[in-house]
């Protein structure tokens, strides 16, 4: 464990009751302080570390959240904001001397509005919810994190979310109007909504993605688009990843862009299929699966050049579709692939870096150097469409030095990522996991420049500290999802 | 005393310009290729920094579709460096003297997209990454060179309509597309102001993909126009067109000719379809679609000329210089969007600001931001704010 935290302040645990007293002022039902029920707060989904909050309180309305924030404000108490709690990147981990504040009753849909494809929603809402909501109707909401059935739009706007089909629909912030936001001093604002230019500066994009360090985001007006007529994979074998990486290159090259673009290398694709059984090649060293959507005619088009890029790429075997039933098929493996390395090894770090797509053979060859080095192996897992890889490092905690060895080889990869243009996080956030690794992307005046529209939004530097920015007396930890013993929180959500 | 100009040519030079104007209180205008310098208050009284040194592609890998120049780079280098690999700037950035003398990073400060705007996002949903001055005289750089990347905040969309306020980008990285294969546009002509709305709000939301919609009122002899544009693969874009007829139901849809389009889609991009005299003032109006067809009619109870992108979304309007700007903005606001001076007379801007005021609330907040980055308000304060006499 060597993230350090803020230093508890003892001055406010020592106020804990009074603390108390004031949020069950405002919120008489909805203020959680026994430690067993903090217990359930104590980490999201980046669960190498723990930390039982001060307080838990679950507020209703936008009033109550600003009453709650208007108090810790003034009365000087640090808030860490918590969505369903699925952050890879430990963005909800609570202190010991915050209030936690838990934005699950904010569980409602507002409107729809099917004439100018938006809905109002509140953040509490999860993200596939969405698209239950307006699926009858033939829309959905195009974002898709692997842990859509239980992420909340609030925590998509907080990290950004992306998904497997965010090369063609863009992430979160592509996706999102406009937000009511609560400030740290209890002011409520309103940033976008249904304009498609902003009136002065674009708050909005800088709000999405920041983390839950500059507001409470209370509603959230997201755009919704029409369900494709079509959708169809391909599957597509290669004997080399080099051959998989230049179709790949090949595909966008030739003016296309799919829905999704998914790559895995060999020991990806046994460790997945002895796990699912979706009947992949095993002689194979890449496999990709291709999503295309639209129109009949635009569908049909697009599998017939890609089929005949892949074959230029001396594709091993190429499978397409022909049905629902088939296209999940496809995938399945593919989004069985973390759950399926768990069966591999006790442990697990799941790396989140993004590099430029020419770059994937010598960054691969360079995973192999070190894992040769570590004596670590590697399974690789891409977005490969975008140059967003999920490397995940098999180790065993429970040898001594091992975990150490691992965080070192997770370290060598990201360093690596920004070595060749590359950065730090594509999709999992920086929360603590990355925090002490921003240094390597930026320089002391770029994060200065970045911390400055913080105190913009908090001056008082309340509102989720010890995330994003690294501190002072910074440490070597670098960036990963720690999975101990096959155990991860959510274990019914896939992770890919 | 005229305005100086400096023309820095590397960010150490840049810094110091901004350090010493900070030192001594000098409002600073940025300029890149001057097409957007008649946008806000005439009087600025400031220095004038001529971007026109940070020219030139640094980075350009076509297959990685993304784009990496110098903040001073001409749009038509970038353009015709881009189509020479059949790509695009997707956004289709307003070219307001249409000869492609904006710079990448007036486009970017100034943060106004072209038709394209409702199927490919906006100039922010372009911009990856960035190297810039701030108010402060120091260089820092946000963002990265890669589509996917959610390190640190995302300052790149605070730059995109800031116009320069916060600081003064040297280098840009955007995210770049294929130039689509096809591209086919159809017009439907002779509705009025309500149908129009109508049609291209069904069209839209429609399976068809559409990527511009755009309506010119009749004029003179001219019957209206309504214009639906498709792109991508040819077999594509025709299936989409047949379902498109099917949508719009007893409309008559005809096909444009390639240059009949480009020559119409050409004049809504720089706004001169509408004609305007130099005594006109160019009002560019964002209004919800839904209340479009409203303001239509009360731009014509005002003796003014208009047309419409976007869908409905963006009203370009030519009123008199008689109609006061407050007039505008109140009908811009009572039907729930907000009006922008993009071209008006030397007296007319010295009276109205070019920007629609903030929001109740958010005034504050956008002031403490621009405080980060430019603490001694030396970055054009007077151009949106009345300068103090």
């Amino acid at each position: 464990m060597t993230i350090c935290m803020p230093a508890l302040d003892a001055s406010v645990l020592a106020r804990r009751d009074r603390i108390i007293a004031a949020l069950q002022r405002i919120v008489p039902d909805g203020v959680l302080t026994d430690p067993v029920t903090l217990r359930a707060y104590e980490c999201d989904a980046f669960t190498a570390y723990r930390q039982l909050p001060m307080i838990v309180v679950l507020p209703e309305t936008t009033a109550q959240v600003a009453a709650i924030l208007r108090y810790c404000d003034e009365a000087v108490v640090k808030v860490v904001p918590r969505g369903a709690g699925t952050s890879l990147s430990g963005g909800a981990l609570p202190l010991g001397d915050a209030v936690l504040l838990g934005m699950a009753k904010f569980n409602r849909i507002l409107s729809v509005d099917y004439e100018s494809g938006t809905a109002v929603v509140q953040p509490g809402v999860t993200n596939l919810a969405v698209t239950r909501a307006v699926e009858g109707k033939g829309f959905y909401y195009a974002p898709d994190p692997s842990s859509q059935i239980a992420c909340s739009i609030g925590g998509n706007v907080a990290e950004n979310s992306g998904g497997v089909h965010c090369l063609k629909y863009g992430l979160t912030t592509n996706n999102v109007l406009g937000v009511e936001l609560v400030l740290m001093s209890g002011e409520v604002v309103r940033l976008g909504g249904n304009e498609l230019e902003p009136r002065g500066l674009d708050l909005l994009g800088v709000v999405v993605g920041s983390e839950g360090l500059l507001g409470v985001v209370t509603e959230v007006t997201v755009r919704i688009l029409r369900t494709p007529e079509v959708v169809r994979a391909l599957l597509i074998g290669f004997p080399s990843v080099e051959q998989g990486g230049q179709c790949v290159a090949d595909v966008i090259a030739a003016g296309i862009v799919p829905a999704g673009m998914e790559m895995m290398d060999q020991p990806a694709i046994h460790a997945a299929e002895a796990f699912v059984h979706a009947g992949y090649p095993l002689d194979v060293k890449a496999l990709l699966i291709v999503e295309v959507d639209g129109p009949q005619a635009e569908c049909d088009h697009l599998i017939a050049e890609i089929e005949s890029i892949a074959a230029k790429n001396s594709a091993a075997c190429v499978y397409i579709s022909n049905s629902e039933t088939e296209r999940l098929k496809f995938w399945a493996g593919r989004k069985a692939a973390f759950p399926a390395v768990g069966d591999l090894t006790p442990d697990y770090l799941c790396m989140d870096g993004t590099i430029p797509r020419r770059c994937l053979p010598r960054v691969l060859r360079r995973i192999g150097e070190l894992s040769a080095k570590y004596g670590l192996r590697v399974v690789n897992v891409f977005h490969a469409g975008d140059g967003n890889l999920h490397p995940l490092i098999l180790y065993d905690a429970s040898q001594p030095g091992e975990l150490d060895r691992a965080e070192e080889f997770g370290s060598d990869i990201l360093r690596l990522c920004v070595e060749v243009g590359g950065v730090l996080t594509g999709e999992h956030g920086v929360g603590i996991e990355k925090r002490d690794l921003m240094p390597v992307m930026f320089n002391e005046i770029d994060l200065a420049h970045q911390q400055r529209v913080k105190c913009a939004f908090d001056p008082s530097l309340l509102l989720n500290p010890g995330k994003v920015f690294p501190q002072l007396h910074r440490c070597a930890e670098l960036g990963r999802v720690h999975v101990h013993g096959g155990k991860v929180p959510h274990p019914e959500l896939p992770r890919f | 005393m005229p305005p100086s100009q400096e023309t820095p040519t590397d960010s150490r030079e840049l810094e110091q310009i901004v350090r010493d104007a900070s030192a001594t209180r000098t409002p600073i205008e940025v300029r890149g290729g001057g097409s957007k310098r008649d946008v806000g208050y005439p009087d600025r009284g400031a220095v004038v920094v001529s971007t026109e040194g940070f020219g030139g592609i640094v980075d350009y890998d076509p297959a990685e579709l993304v784009l990496t120049v110098g903040a001073g780079t001409r749009l038509a280098e970038i353009e015709a460096l881009l189509l020479s690999n059949r790509q695009m700037l997707a956004f289709e950035p307003c070219d307001f003297d249409g000869a492609g003398t904006s710079t990448i990073g007036g486009i970017i400060g100034a943060g106004l997209a072209g038709s394209r705007r409702v199927s490919a996002g906006n100039v922010r949903d372009h911009l990856l990454g960035f190297s810039a001055v701030s108010g402060r005289g120091e260089a820092f750089v946000a963002g990265g060179r890669v589509v996917k990347n959610v390190t640190g905040y995302d300052l790149s969309k605070l730059m995109c309509g800031s116009w320069g306020s916060l600081a003064i980008l040297t280098q840009v990285s955007l995210k770049v597309l294929p130039w689509p294969r096809t591209s086919l546009t159809l017009e439907i002509l002779g509705l009025d102001d309500a149908r129009a709305i109508g049609a291209m709000t069904r069209a839209l939301r429609s399976q068809a993909s559409v990527a511009a919609a755009a309506y010119i009122p009749a004029f003179d002899d001219q019957d209206s126009s309504t214009l639906l544009r498709l792109e991508g693969f040819g077999p594509s874009v025709q299936a989409r067109a047949r379902g498109l007829s099917d949508v719009l139901g007893e409309t008559t849809l005809r096909s444009l000719s390639v240059d009949q389009a480009t020559d119409q889609w050409t004049a809504l991009r720089m706004g001169s379809l509408l004609q305007a005299t130099n005594t006109d003032v160019l009002w560019r109006v964002n209004v919800p679609a839904t209340a479009a067809a409203g303001l239509c009619s009360s731009i014509r109870a005002l003796r003014g000329r208009f047309c419409a992108d976007w869908g409905g979304h963006l009203l370009f309007a030519c009123l008199p210089a008689s109609i006061p700007a407050h007039h505008v903005r109140n009908l811009a606001e009572k039907a729930g969007g907000h009006a922008m001076i993009q071209r008006a007379p030397h007296d007319y801007r010295a009276l109205a600001p070019a920007l629609h005021p903030e929001r109740p609330g958010v005034t504050e907040l956008a002031s403490r931001v621009k405080a980060g980055f430019d603490p001694a308000n030396i970055l054009d304060p007077y151009r949106f704010a009345e300068r103090p006499a």
